[in-house]
């Protein structure tokens, strides 16, 4: 299982900022290691969000998403206190799913 | 290397596991496995099935014009046009053109911010795809010096 993400919501002049760290190596496929054999990619390829249990975002990702992803949206509306939850899903099937309280 | 039949295979069962755990309720497509692996801008798009951009004001991409440090570039990319479907990043000379692909809902601004890793100094494209099938961009141009001591 991975780190968790940290995820930070807040609300702001009438929507939701919703800023997202998830913790992943996103290995490219690009590199070599040292006995010049191409290092398998692994990398998140599905993103998920949603707002009180309903998918707002979906997101494909490829590997050319820097490692330990960043990713902020904004949802309309919201208020203190709503539930935030983002999943992602790797190319390996390895999945994580974090929830946050809008602020 | 993955045989075409691994593929099929892994995509049915991906596509399995999401209609069974019910997260992806919009999800018509599996991942597109073929747009991120395309080369170029015309063969990411057309593997998305989208038409050739046409260079348009009302999206925006936002990023350095130098970037220090090519393994993480960020980017912002917006747009203010009504009935956009997906937004995507890409950057001309990666490897794999395609970064990111955003499916858009009612309840989510059509703004979002994320990092990149770029290759080499090249241009970058924001694209909203609209639902009617039209597709817009603008680009930016981004060079990247490697010696990290901003040139």
């Amino acid at each position: 299982m991975a780190d968790p993400m940290r995820i930070r919501a807040k609300v702001e002049g009438g929507k939701t900022t919703v800023r997202v760290l998830m913790s992943h190596e996103m290995e490219s496929g690009q590199r070599k290691d040292a006995a010049g054999k191409f290092i398998p990619a692994m990398h998140i390829s599905e993103v998920s969000a949603s707002h009180n249990g309903q998918v707002v975002l979906t997101a494909d990702w490829g590997s050319g998403v820097a490692k330990n992803p960043f990713l902020q949206f904004n949802v309309k509306g919201g208020k203190v206190g709503d539930k935030v939850s983002v999943t992602w899903k790797d190319n390996k099937g390895d999945t994580r799913t974090d929830e946050a309280v809008v602020a | 290397m993955q045989t075409r039949r691994e593929t099929l295979k892994r995509s049915a069962i991906v596509a399995g596991l999401l209609a069974t755990t019910g997260l992806f309720p919009q999800y018509a497509l599996a991942f597109n496995k073929a747009a991120f692996e395309a080369k170029s801008l015309a063969d990411a798009f057309k593997a998305l099935g989208v038409a050739a951009p046409v260079e348009s004001k009302d999206v925006t991409i936002v990023g350095p014009d130098i970037a220090e440090n090519g393994a993480v570039v960020p980017f912002t990319i917006s747009t203010t046009l009504a009935g956009v479907k997906q937004l995507l990043l890409l950057v001309e000379k990666n490897p794999s053109v395609l970064i990111a692909q955003f499916n858009m809902t009612d309840m989510v601004e059509a703004n979002f911010v994320t990092r990149s890793k770029m290759g080499q100094s090249s241009d970058v494209y924001a694209v909203a795809v609209m639902n009617d099938g039209r597709a817009m961009f603008s680009k930016k141009e981004v060079k990247v010096t490697l010696g990290g001591c901003g040139g």
